[in-house]
């Protein structure tokens, strides 16, 4: 002991030697061992757990499988054998009707090519590894909405004369707000001030029109007032004159501000001239759809639309200007606090209540706005949570640089904070994919509603059928969550290289 | 009374920029700036030239107010009353403006912020591309030519998250440079750091003064302001208590606080 401790010095010679694990900590006996059979208890609680997963496991193979009929013509076919299981000729025989509800029989090559178009642009979208994100996007967010809408209505709106001249009436307004865009507020209305009161009287002259009737002239075989004239032409001028100010400029940020307004304006007039246009289909009405068409119309445009709302939402209620801010504060809390079957009747019962004589729209339309409104409600909540965990260095680091607010939020600070929420948000998508089930209560049929009613049919009832039926309208609607889930999951783990040292 | 007498050496900046200068030489110029933070005075009158290509370390007892000054030159923080003229735009309400200034400012941070999402070259690119609309090879080309100059090329690739804290601070000044900002502010930025860390990120700051940069830092390396500072600033309660070359400053303290802080840090 002695000549040990009186050796403080000491350098090793040799490397000390890699040696095996120890037996049963590695492979799959290793982690049965760790995790299942670790102490008595759980030996016992991992037993009795195995024997309810094969309970119920068995349960389920036993009845859809093993005592399930797969042929017959009937309800005949279930009922004859005694203790039967899941009647499945009647799914084959109403599978259809769960896709497409009542969607005309020659006609469902449209959902049809909606479906695959939707489902390819979507996987080519997910998968990270695929190139030309950008167009795909544009493709998916733009396109596809605009073609969805064409080929499953129909297309060919027949709009009047006099709602295309309030929307370009609309249009021009919106060259007003350039100025202030370019130049700043202030700078903006002081260069502007001959714009805004022509704009100004146009107004004047349309709350007038209102209430004083005007001599009408035929344009276009059809009977346009002088009113609407003038307030076009006034429109017109005022949105020229804002238009100039940036021609003229030599600042950059004017022109690109005057081109994006352009840009815009001639986008909304060719989405216009699309949906007018006749490409010879036949009209289908929307009380015609059902089943999962239905359920992804509602759920894809409700996923879709809160998105992007429920961030301007969230931005808004964390935004130093007062009346932005009391706007979310207000939108957020009148749509969360109140249910969303409150929201689907008060559109389709009591909007057209409100409505002037003549204004109808589509039922379903309705309930897409009222669910898209109140899900970017919770959206928002969501968000504000991500936004609220990026620290303020962050924000500091990006503005030291230079960044103006819309960029210092589009690259530093979303990124960061919607990575933080997607769990979050994949949870307010499953949930509102589920709530489509409700928009039954206002008359249109999802996959539950149209399974629901398609069991009653006289000639398929039988004592498994209302089971069989409930049966599939849970697959369904599992296999889509799950998969939003993984996807949820997968994302979580390829973003979240950047915030761990090593990345997994 | 010492009050006063900081008063006194601060008060007139025309005359603290040496003789014969023009205004143009100025790259910064705060007079009679004021502060609160609520009720709390943080910065008290603050008078200040600094000269195009100057290099400028202030220090102080902690709430000093020495960051907040800083900042303040950048418009992270908002002065209440007096002006603050940088580069020849004084700092108002005005975006435009604001935007102007923070492109020629760059600014190191106590805790780097980088960002994380981003890698080492993204984050040096991000503001040459979005703010200064340079094309992204340019933007790479220019960036990998400060990474070098910070001597950390190799993690170029890498997320912020897999640097030591000195390799974060030193990619933080590379993408403030690759800004090519005409003044530097550096807020504590070895503060953060271990003691084996701040020797890597003071070379490329001493690097830097060599090279003519006009350069604010606040920070208690008092071995980097006697290498490299025309002028120690010091600071207490919100005031300029004292100010002069850094020989002097640590040499020949005039206040008794200057004596005290200086006691407190050199031991």
């Amino acid at each position: 002991m002695t000549d040990l401790s009186s050796s403080h010095g000491w350098v090793r010679t040799e490397d000390a030697k890699t040696l095996p694990p120890p037996p049963n900590t590695t492979g799959l006996t290793g982690w049965a061992l760790q995790n299942l059979f670790n102490s008595p208890l759980n030996t016992v609680l991992t037993i009795l757990g195995a024997a309810f997963v094969a309970w119920i496991g068995w349960g389920v193979i036993d009845w859809a499988l093993i005592r399930g009929v797969f042929t017959g013509e009937s309800r005949d076919a279930c009922v004859a054998v005694p203790d039967s299981g899941a009647c499945w000729p009647y799914v084959w025989a109403k599978f259809h009707q769960f896709i497409y509800g009542f969607y005309p029989f020659d006609q469902r090559w449209r959902v049809n090519i909606c479906f695959v178009v939707g489902a390819l642009a979507l996987a080519t979208m997910a998968i990270p590894s695929l190139p030309y994100k950008k167009w795909n996007a544009l493709f998916l967010l733009v396109i596809y909405p605009l073609m969805t809408f064409v080929l499953l209505t129909g297309g060919d709106l027949d709009l009047s004369v006099s709602t295309l001249l309030g929307i370009v009436g609309l249009l021009l307004l919106t060259a007003l707000v350039i100025p202030p865009l370019a130049f700043g507020i202030e700078e903006g209305i002081r260069r502007n001030r001959l714009a805004l009161a022509f704009a100004g009287v146009a107004i004047v002259i349309w709350l007038l029109s209102l209430f004083v009737s005007m001599p009408e002239l035929v344009i276009f075989g059809s009977f346009v007032s002088i009113s609407t004239l003038a307030i076009i032409g006034l429109l017109a001028m005022a949105a020229a004159l804002s238009a100039a100010h940036e021609a003229s400029s030599r600042d950059a940020s004017a022109r690109t501000a005057l081109l994006s307004w352009i840009g815009a304006c001639s986008a909304v007039i060719a989405v216009l001239l699309l949906v007018d246009t006749d490409f010879g289909l036949v009209p289908v009405e929307t009380q015609q759809w059902g089943g999962l068409l239905v359920t992804l119309v509602v759920a894809v445009t409700g996923i879709v639309a809160s998105l992007p709302l429920g961030i301007l939402l969230a931005l808004g209620r964390r935004s130093k200007m007062p009346v932005v801010r009391m706007f979310s504060v207000v939108f957020i809390e009148v749509w969360r606090g109140v249910p969303l079957i409150t929201v689907l009747f008060m559109a389709s019962i009591m909007l057209p209540l409100f409505m002037p004589e003549g204004v109808n729209f589509d039922k379903l339309l309705r309930a897409l706005v009222g669910t898209a409104l109140f899900s970017a409600a919770y959206m928002a909540e969501t968000v504000r949570g991500g936004l609220q965990a990026i620290p303020k260095g962050q924000y500091e680091a990006a503005q030291a640089l230079g960044l103006s607010y819309w960029k210092l939020m589009n690259l530093i600070v979303l990124p960061q904070a919607l990575k933080i929420v997607i769990p979050g948000i994949v949870n307010s998508f499953i949930s509102l994919f589920k709530d489509t089930t409700l928009v039954l209560i206002i008359g249109l049929f999802d996959v539950l509603g149209i399974v629901n009613a398609s069991f009653n049919d006289p000639k398929w009832v039988s004592p498994q059928t209302g089971t069989t039926a409930y049966f599939v309208a849970a697959l369904m609607f599992w296999v889509f969550c799950f998969g939003m889930s993984r996807y949820s999951i997968f994302m979580e783990r390829r973003l979240a290289t950047g915030h761990k040292r090593r990345g997994y | 009374m010492a009050q006063v007498s900081a008063k006194k050496s601060t008060s007139t900046p025309k005359v603290t920029a040496s003789d014969g200068n023009q205004a143009g030489d100025v790259a910064i110029q705060l007079i009679g700036v004021n502060k609160w933070y609520g009720e709390f005075h943080v910065l008290k009158d603050i008078n200040l030239a600094i000269e195009q290509g100057e290099r400028i370390v202030i220090c102080g007892p902690s709430g000093s107010g020495k960051s907040t000054l800083i900042r303040c030159i950048n418009r992270l923080e908002e002065h209440q009353a007096g002006q603050i003229i940088v580069d020849g735009n004084e700092l108002t309400n005005d975006l435009k403006r604001i935007d102007e200034v923070r492109r020629e400012v760059g600014m190191v941070f106590q805790h780097f912020n980088l960002f994380p999402h981003l890698t080492v070259l993204e984050n040096c690119t991000l503001a040459p591309i979005w703010v200064r609309k340079m094309s992204k090879a340019d933007a790479e080309a220019a960036a990998m030519k400060y990474l070098i100059r910070v001597k950390i090329p190799e993690q170029a690739k890498k997320y912020p998250g897999q640097l030591s804290g000195g390799q974060q601070q030193r990619v933080a000044i590379a993408r403030s440079l690759c800004m090519n900002p005409r003044i530097m502010l550096f807020d504590e930025p070895t503060s953060a750091l271990d003691p084996e860390m701040i020797k890597e990120v003071l070379e490329v700051m001493v690097d830097l003064a060599q090279s003519g940069m006009t350069m604010l830092c606040v920070t208690h390396e008092m071995g980097f302001a006697r290498q490299v500072a025309d002028r120690v600033i010091f600071m207490d309660q919100g005031q300029i208590i004292e100010q002069n070359s850094p020989a002097e400053f640590f040499s020949n303290p005039k206040s008794e606080r200057t004596k005290l802080f200086l006691s407190q840090i050199l031991h």
